[in-house]
Parts: C-alpha cells; structure tokens; sequence
C-alpha cells in the first residue's frame, strides 16, 4: 500500500538523519588523546572528563589547563580527554570507553559527574576516580576534591568595593546552592569590609551557560546603576564583554579573561588545579591511594595554590592593589578569614555569632545571603 | 524606569524567536509543520558567528546564517515532500541534527570574539517614555524583526505569493488547478521560512549575545512553533507572543535586580504556561484557524 510504503520511507530518512546527527555529537564529545610528548614509554593512562568546551573563560578552562600542566610534569602519563560530556549515561560511556583504553585514574570535573562516576567506579574496584565537587567519597577508589574558593571572592569583593563609584555591585549567579550563595556572601563582606556603604545586587539566571539570559541578567544589573558585575557561571565571556561594552567594570570567576575587558578589568577568583592534579595522579598512581587525603573528601583553602587571584586590571588603583594584597597575605597565613562573626543574614538576625570562623564543612551548608545582599533566594 | 527597562529587554530577547515565528508562519501557512525551526536557528547562529569571526564582518554573518537556515529547512522540504516522510518525524529529526552538528563544529568558536551589530540610535524617537528605547535604539535585525511581520500581513493578504500560498495550505488542488505545483510552493515556503530562522539565529549571536555556545537558542525554535499556534497563523499575533517570551524573561531578571521576591522558576514557564492556556481555552476557535492542510498532520480534523 501506499501509506506503508511512505512510512517506511519516513522512517528510514528519520532514522539516517538521527543516525548521522549521534554521530556527530559524538565527533564532538570523543576524546583527542594525547599521548606523551616524546612519544616514549607510557607508564600509565588517566581519563579527563569536561562537561564543556576547553575554551570556555572559565570552568572548563580552568580544569583543561590544570590538565595541561599535569602533562609536563608527568610526560611519561598518556591522558585521554573528552569534552562536551553531558552530566547523563553518556558520562558513563565515556568513562567505561576510557578504562577500556587502559585508564586507570579517571577525573570527572563536573559535579554532575558525579552519579556516574559512582557507578563506573562501583563495577570497577581497580580504577581510581577522582571527582571535582562531589560530596562524599566512596571506599576504597573514589574521592573528592575541591576548593573554597569563596575565600579568594573575599579579596576580589575587597578590590570591587574600592573601586566602586556607585556603591553598587552586581552579581550574576546560575543556581542558588551552597557555593553559590558562599560566593556572593564572601564577595559582599569583602566589599563592606573597605566600603560600609557598598551593596551587592544579585540575580539568578538559573542556567550555567545560557549567553542570551546571561546579556539580559548582566544588562538589569546595569540598569539598576551598578559598576561592578561579578558572576557564578560556566562560561564566564558574555557577562564580562557585556559588562566591558557598558564601561563598566568586572571581577572574572575560574578563570583569568581580563583580555576579554582591557579597560573595566579588576581581577577575579581563579582556578590553579596543575599542582593539585599532579600531587593527586601520583598519589593514585603509587599503589597506596586509600590511605592518601585524596582518598576522602578533600578540601583546600587559599593557602594552597590551588585558588589564586588573577592578575590585576588597569582599572584597579595602586592603593585598592596594594589593600586586597595585603589582606590576601592575612588570609594565607590564616590571619584573617572570609567569614568572622558576628555576621548577619538580610532580615538582620546573627548567623554567625561574633568572633566565630566556621569550618569549611559548616559553611558548605550555607543556605543564607548576608546583610548587604540585594535580591532573594528563589525558593521552589 | 522599570516598565521601559522591562519592554526594552523584551524586545531585545524576544527578536530571535519573532523571525523563527515568522518563518514557521510562512512554513505552516503553506502546509508544512516545521519542527526543524530549533535546527534552522542552531545553524543560522553558528554560521553566523563563525562568518563574523573569520571575515570581521557582521553583515556577512547575517547572509551565512540565513544560508545555513535555508539549507536545514530544504532538507526537511525534501524528506516530507518528496521522501514522504512524517513532518513531525523529519523535523524533530532535523532539530537534533541541527544540535548535534553544531555542536561538534562550534567547538573552536567558542573563544572566539566578534564585532556584532551596533545600536543604531533613532533621534528624537528613542527619547519617548517607555517604548522608545524599546524601539528605536535597536540594531539593523531587531528592526527588521519588528517590521517585518507587517510586511508579512501584507503579503500575505495582497500580493498573488500570498494568495497562492495560502491556497496552497488550505486547499492544494485549487492551487494546482491554477496552475501551480503544490510541492513546490511548499518547498519554498518551507525553505523561506528556515532562512528567517537562521536570520533568529544570527540577530541572537551577532546583535544580542555576541557568543557562540553549543546549544546557544536554548529551544527557541520550539518556542516559535508553540507561539504560532498561540499566534493563530497571523504574523503580527505570533509576533507579539515572542514579545511576551522576551518579556517573561526580561520582567523576572528586572525583578530580581531591584530586590523583589521573584519565583524565577514560576517565571521561566510562563511562555510556555501562557502556549498551554491559550491552547486550552480556545483550541475550538484555534481549530478553525488551522490551515486545512495541516489538520491531517496534526490529526485535529479530517485531512484535505
């Protein structure tokens, strides 16, 4: 019959065309292994794991040049990286086709990594994961790593609230959770700490990278007066060129993108994972991971190189430089903390009581934005 | 002031699914669903962003991305007019070959940075209250975007492109009758309307975002397809649907910006919300305004 006659038709077309389009989001997420620079003997394979492009300003980033720089200090480890990967099954694919290469240690950096890295690591006791965010480790082969990366956002809030004219900040945020909210608080108490005066205006785009919300989230910020936009997303590049167009000024986020505004540059929280990446591997690659920290769930503050503040733009003072350098050094020595009570939430009740420093894992649990903190918490 | 930051953040997010609405119009009108829009815009934005990035030139950007629309769209043109395939099949189809092939070759573009398309200021006319910045301090492809469902009005209505158009959805043996191959008129409209939703595409990276990331219109083109149906096939209706898309967006991020307790997730439905309810309260006159050639596709009526 005719109709059956078309419907095979039909499907087959669907059929090639969805064929041809996993192709080639495969093309896109498969890996460019990268064997040893010298082409010499390969001692061992790790499997890198992105959730985004390499280039991305900011979280991707970050990871990619940590990876980077783990390859030249360990030239004799073949690494197979993957991009694009969605925080899906498709995660899982990746990593088994990974160990199946002959990965031993595989590094999922998104946290939506995390379910199935759990997984992959459940069927394969031999393998050593490590996850980038993750919030609890799972004996004996996968840990958890990260950084608080809140207290660097102190500093960067410190070199805003001097730079500001307006006494407004703004702050573009994609989801309310813990890190997020740490953020922008450690970012307003930094910036109050020099400017009494100083707000922070916050508005979630409720995406990680979405450029369009992102342009519109950045322009109501403007709107509203402020001259200083800072960020919690992915990619970092639309909100700083937007914010760059309008003559205002930026504090970047993961990673260094004062290229992208040569004029409204102050600086921004940055990503330094090479040394810690490096330090992991060869843990893990030691034969002794279980008893190494990285075995748990393993956090580092600003004195460790892993959080680092990018360089300094043109528009920040020697004055506002020489202020935030100095506190950065109170903070590596342990002197001065990000969050010291008594510290109060936007209906002005006392969250942390006065004279108290609360431990990291304490403020992972952070729920609150600070007094100072203009805009609300979407509730669900 | 609040209202005229809202209808200028309206207008600006809402441009980019206008022209994918007039496209799907246009597409529709003529008898072919094109669930493939999303595909159209993916590849008009990157082909537009990647042509700025190389040649520095935005204008060249623009003619890439309607290009690449253009060719998505005849694909679909072909497989349901010539192969017989499913229209709902073969668009979903083309829309995820749109992301998938984007996605793999925007990789590079990602870091890449462009000149877009400026703010053409009009005098006199962007210094009215409320609507002016709005209207008249847009760039070239907003303007267009607002113009040019009129045009479409017109054309439509009166002009012989339209007539046979039209013909053509709703009764294709009138227009063969006169002459005319309904194929044919449908493979152009078809493709015609993918090219305005590549030029959505490109009016989003080169005037809007001045990005390329993978997944960049975020189901905008779905969107579009919905806001037809809201818009009852007239242009200027499916227009003003994408304004109130872009104005969803734009009032809940000035909200949030001023202070004011805002459910941005309540907010982020509400295009789609608003789709369902008008759907809901009148699919009866909808049903009537349906393009007589679509109801076989749809399987909301008899088939022509």
């Amino acid at each position: 019959m005719n109709l059956t006659r078309h419907m095979r038709r039909a499907s087959a077309a669907a059929a090639a065309a969805l064929a041809l389009t996993t192709t080639m989001a495969a093309c896109g997420s498969d890996s460019s292994d990268s064997a040893s620079a010298d082409g010499g003997k390969t001692t061992a394979t790790i499997g890198v794991l992105y959730v985004g492009p390499h280039t991305d300003y900011g979280y991707n980033q970050a990871a990619y040049e940590g990876i980077q720089e783990l390859k030249k200090e360990m030239p004799d480890v073949k690494v197979l990286e993957a991009e694009n990967v969605p925080e899906t099954a498709e995660a899982s694919r990746v990593m088994e086709k990974m160990i199946k290469d002959g990965a031993t240690v595989i590094i999922p950096t998104s946290y939506g990594h995390y379910q199935p890295a759990v997984e992959v690591a459940a069927k394969h006791p031999d393998v050593i994961f490590l996850h980038q965010g993750g919030p609890k480790a799972i004996k004996p082969n996968l840990g958890t790593y990260f950084g608080q990366i809140y207290e660097a956002q102190y500093l960067t809030g410190m070199a805003a609230g001097l730079s500001t004219k307006s006494n407004k900040l703004g702050y573009v945020v994609a989801f309310p959770i813990p890190q997020t909210l740490l953020n922008i608080n450690a970012f307003e108490l930094g910036a109050k700490s020099v400017n009494p005066k100083v707000k922070t205006n916050v508005v979630f785009t409720a995406n990680w990278c979405d450029p369009a919300k992102q342009t519109e989230a950045t322009k109501s910020l403007l709107d509203q007066g402020a001259d200083v936009i800072s960020q919690h997303q992915d990619c970092t590049k639309t909100v700083v060129e937007t914010t760059e167009r309008a003559g205002a000024m930026s504090v970047g986020y993961h990673a260094d993108a004062s290229s992208l505004a040569p004029k409204g540059w102050l600086t921004g929280s940055v990503w330094n994972w090479g040394p810690l990446y490096t330090k992991m591997v060869k843990a893990a690659l030691s034969g002794d991971f279980a008893s190494s920290p990285y075995a748990g769930v393993y956090r580092v503050g600003i004195e460790d190189p892993t959080i680092a503040l990018a360089p300094f733009g043109k528009a920040v003072s020697a004055d506002t430089k020489a202020k935030v350098e100095a506190a950065e050094a109170k903070m590596r020595s342990g002197e001065l903390k990000a969050f010291t009570g008594p510290i109060k939430n936007q209906a002005g009740k006392v969250v942390i009581p006065a004279g108290e420093s609360p431990d990291a894992a304490s403020l992972e649990a952070t729920d609150y934005l600070v007094e100072g903190v203009v805009g609300n918490i979407p509730q669900s | 002031m609040f209202i005229e930051d809202v209808f200028s953040g309206a207008v600006r997010y809402g441009s980019s699914v206008i022209f994918a609405t007039q496209g799907e119009v246009i597409s529709e009108r003529a008898g072919v669903i094109n669930l493939g829009m999303e595909g159209s815009m993916l590849c008009g934005a990157l082909a537009a962003f990647a042509t700025a990035s190389a040649t520095g030139s935005a204008v060249l950007g623009i003619f890439a991305g309607v290009a690449a629309g253009a060719v998505l769209a005849a694909l679909h043109a072909f497989l349901v007019l010539w192969r017989g395939a499913n229209q709902l099949a073969s668009g979903l189809a083309i829309s995820f070959l749109g992301l998938g092939l984007t996605a793999a070759l925007g990789v590079s573009f990602v870091s890449k940075q462009i000149t877009g398309l400026g703010a053409i200021e009009i005098p006199v006319l962007s210094d009215i209250p409320i609507i002016g910045p709005g209207l008249f301090a847009q760039d070239i492809l907003t303007y267009l975007a607002l113009i040019l469902p009129f045009i479409l009005v017109f054309l439509l209505a009166r002009t012989r492109w339209g007539l046979v158009l039209r013909a053509t959805g709703e009764r294709p043996e009138v227009a063969r009758a006169y002459g005319y191959d309904p194929r044919r008129v449908r493979a152009v409209a078809t493709t015609i309307g993918g090219a305005l939703g590549g030029l959505g595409g490109s009016q989003l990276v080169l005037a809007y975002t001045l990005n390329w990331v993978e997944n960049v219109t975020v189901g905008r083109g779905f969107v579009a397809v919905a806001l037809v149906i809201f818009g009852a096939w007239k242009p200027v209706q499916a227009a003003i649907g994408g304004l109130v898309f872009g104005a969803a967006l734009s009032l809940q991020l000035q909200l949030q910006a001023r202070g004011v307790d805002v459910s941005i997730w309540l907010l982020q439905m509400t295009p789609y919300v608003l789709t369902l309810l008008v759907l809901t309260i009148t699919s009866r006159r909808q049903s009537q305004q349906i393009p007589e050639g679509l109801k076989a596709v749809f399987g909301g009526g008899k088939a022509a």
